[in-house]
């Protein structure tokens, strides 16, 4: 993943609560079998309606979205951090998260900034005219009057993001150890390693369909 | 020195811990890892994009499910028939390819062991007590019912697994779910779980991993006991845990995946020492009485929404807690019902006995002993029955149940999700109710505008005999047509 320190610019300045996974990436997308191109169907039901601020060319491809409480609520999919992405967000700003959400955006590179309700109306006004930036160096948000305000986040999420360290791979620096758990557990209960192709298996793939 | 007694849960997690970390999340070992096609393709592309491999393709198990349709898939001369949905088709084209390329074991679409997910794991003895058990798909916490820590995790999980077999987790509070007694006549394992979520609410188990207990659990059969682990999740909590006993071993052996010979005695060894101790200490104990659990249904979107079938539609100003009276009237609204109404006044046009809640072979007998004999109602419109896996379908076909089915009236399917879901071309039509033995009942989930009342398979039968929602205990026993 590319290590994200600071994100800059335009932001949609947007506010709404309760925004549910199926108004970031309604269901009917759900077929898809890659990351990519979700951009496309990201607030569907949002963008049908005319003069939405996400067709708004003074706000099209900001890379921050601001919003309300509960940002990300409803199911866990986790296309909902994959449209964001596609459509170009790399931070959210809003006083709260549902938690699979926060897990999924972290996981996909994308910043979730967790700021007051003031804070929030502040920069939902700014952002209408101007470009807001997020430092996690600093932890803060600015404005380019003068606004700071500081978050705070897990040191493990801010860590990853700004090295651009994806959690498989951290895992698997971490072989040594697994490895070991492998042969303690091939000693101990060695029923769980499962003999390839038992009786009724279909090994040969697509062999067999 | 006395060690402190621990859970089942306890005991399951100590045993995985391959790291712990300073602030006490662990790296967690992953020792099953059943994969479909919907939430699995975007993982196979990170693997791909990564250069990396599947460490441990022999610990995972893979098979379509949810998109598949239940119709024909072969026509009469072996040939594979084309799948008419284009995403579909390219789902689960997406997942032979990738299955081939990483080397994963797989039931494909015509294979006789196909099945959902969660049917055929327990059923090829791939699920076993004491695993840690994960798959792209929240009731995954099914499997809980043979002892394994069981849960739903996301695609980006679902890579962390594939190539590490390893998750990062946080140890969960722990949840005793206890059902004492008995259960009366014409109660099934369905009625129980949703007494219990209508006790606990849906957010009840949230943060919790939760353990069944008590008489009326333990006597209940394996495919009972799938059941109500299957719906742990509508109660919010990702994972529900049965102890292992002699119900459990019983099931297991022989089963073609299943430990044999000298490491089935090793493993059953270990296994009896997995249930939780004798002053085991649980977060939260939740008790009800078998005696008090009636045939029971949802009138709501919620699966929270439960009424005994004796019962009537609820009225919204009937709940103390305000958002409960906004959610209800939108619910109400939504199902198109009115207060008051009784519930077994209520038709519905569709039937739907399926899904990895009740699609197994008691399930299927359960719903014959009551169609035996008589016919779907003429204003059912669509009745389905959908064995959960091939290996269900022949049993049952062996049992003659498929025959009771047809004579009825009824179709006889090929297995899958089907219209658990309106993901493949089972759905309930906009506007239309269906008494469905799934175990989602949220709003447009068996269809838009889809109007679900969760029941147990003997109530979806009467359902479809009667043309309306029906009290079982009514049928059962009466001569067939009285
Ligand atoms: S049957 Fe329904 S709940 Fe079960 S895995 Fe399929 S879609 Fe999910």
């Amino acid at each position: 993943m590319d290590p994200v320190r600071k994100v800059e610019g335009r932001a949609y300045p947007w506010g709404a609560k309760n925004i549910d996974t199926d108004i970031i990436i309604p269901a009917h997308w759900l077929k898809t079998i890659s990351r990519e191109g979700l951009g496309k169907g990201a607030f569907e039901t949002v963008r049908a309606q005319p003069g939405n601020i996400f067709d708004d060319p003074d706000y099209a491809g900001s890379p921050i979205l601001i919003a309300g409480d509960n940002f990300g609520c409803g199911s866990s999919r986790e296309h909902a951090a994959w449209a964001l992405k596609d459509m170009g967000i790399t931070a959210v700003i809003a006083p709260s998260y549902s938690d699979i959400f926060s897990g999924n955006a972290f996981k996909n590179g994308i910043v979730a900034v967790v700021l007051p309700q003031e804070a929030i109306d502040r920069l939902v006004e700014v952002a209408k005219t101007d470009a807001i930036t997020i430092d996690l160096e600093t932890m803060t948000v600015t404005t380019p009057f003068q606004d700071r305000f500081t978050f705070d986040m897990d040191p493990f999420r801010r860590d990853c993001l700004m090295q651009g360290l994806d959690e498989v791979g951290l895992t698997l620096a971490r072989d040594t150890a697994i490895s070991k758990y492998e042969s303690m557990v091939a000693d101990v209960r060695p029923w769980l390693k499962r003999e390839r192709g038992d009786a009724g298996v279909v090994v040969e793939g697509s062999g067999r369909t | 020195m006395a060690s402190k007694p621990l859970t089942l849960y306890e005991k399951i997690w100590a045993s995985h811990v391959v790291e712990r970390r300073e602030d006490g999340t662990c790296l967690i070992y992953i020792d099953r890892h059943l994969v479909h096609e919907v939430t699995s393709p975007q993982a196979f592309e990170g693997l791909r994009a990564n250069g990396r491999r599947v460490r441990r393709p022999d610990l995972t198990l893979a098979v379509p499910d949810h998109n598949l349709p239940t119709t024909a898939r072969v026509d009469a001369a072996g040939n594979r028939l084309p799948i008419a949905d284009h995403e579909s088709a390219q789902q689960l084209a997406a997942l032979e390819r990738n299955v081939a390329e990483f080397g994963i074991d797989y039931f494909g679409a015509t294979a006789p062991e196909q099945g959902i997910v969660h049917v055929v794991g327990p059923e090829q003895g791939f699920t076993l007590p004491g695993t840690t058990l994960v798959c792209g798909d929240s009731h995954t916490s099914a499997h809980g019912a043979l002892g394994a820590l069981a849960f739903g995790i996301g695609t980006s999980e679902v890579e962390h697994v594939l190539a590490t077999q390893t998750l990062l987790l946080s140890q969960s509070k722990t949840m005793e779910i206890r059902v004492d007694g008995t259960l009366g006549y014409g109660v099934s394992a369905k009625d129980v779980i949703l007494a219990i979520i209508g006790k606990t609410g849906a957010a009840g188990g949230t943060g919790y991993v939760v353990e069944y207990t008590g008489d009326v659990i333990r006597g209940l059969s394996v495919e009972g006991r799938l059941t109500v682990s299957n719906m742990s999740i509508e109660g919010g909590a990702r994972s529900g845990l049965i102890a292992p006993d002699e119900t459990t071993y019983a099931y297991l052996k022989g089963r073609p995946m299943a430990p044999k010979g000298e490491q089935w005695d090793k493993a059953l060894a270990w296994w009896r020492s997995l249930p939780s101790d004798p002053g085991a200490v649980y977060d939260r104990v939740v008790t009800l009485q078998g005696s008090d659990i009636a045939p029971s249904l949802t009138w709501g979107t919620s699966p929270e929404d439960v009424v005994p079938i004796t019962g009537v539609v609820p009225d919204p100003e009937s709940f103390t807690d305000a958002s409960k009276r906004v959610a209800a009237q939108k619910s109400l609204d939504y199902m198109g019902l009115t207060p008051g109404t009784r519930m077994q006044d209520i038709p519905v046009e569709n039937i739907f006995i399926g899904s990895c809640t009740n699609s197994r072979i008691e399930d299927l007998r359960a719903a014959a002993a009551v169609v035996n004999g008589r016919k779907v109602a003429d204003g059912v419109r669509q009745a389905l029955i959908v064995p959960g896996s091939g290996l269900v379908k022949r049993q049952a076909e062996a049992e003659g149940l498929d025959r009771i089915f047809t004579a009825a009236g009824f179709e006889w399917r090929e297995p899958g999700c089907s219209m658990c879901l309106a993901m493949n071309p089972d759905k309930v039509p906009p506007g239309e109710r269906c008494a469905s033995t799934s175990n989602r009942n949220f709003v447009g989930r068996q269809g838009p505008g889809a109007r679900t009342h969760l029941v147990s398979p003997a109530m979806a039968a009467a359902a479809a005999v009667t043309g309306r929602l029906t009290d079982v205990r009514d049928l059962m026993g009466a001569q067939a047509g009285g």
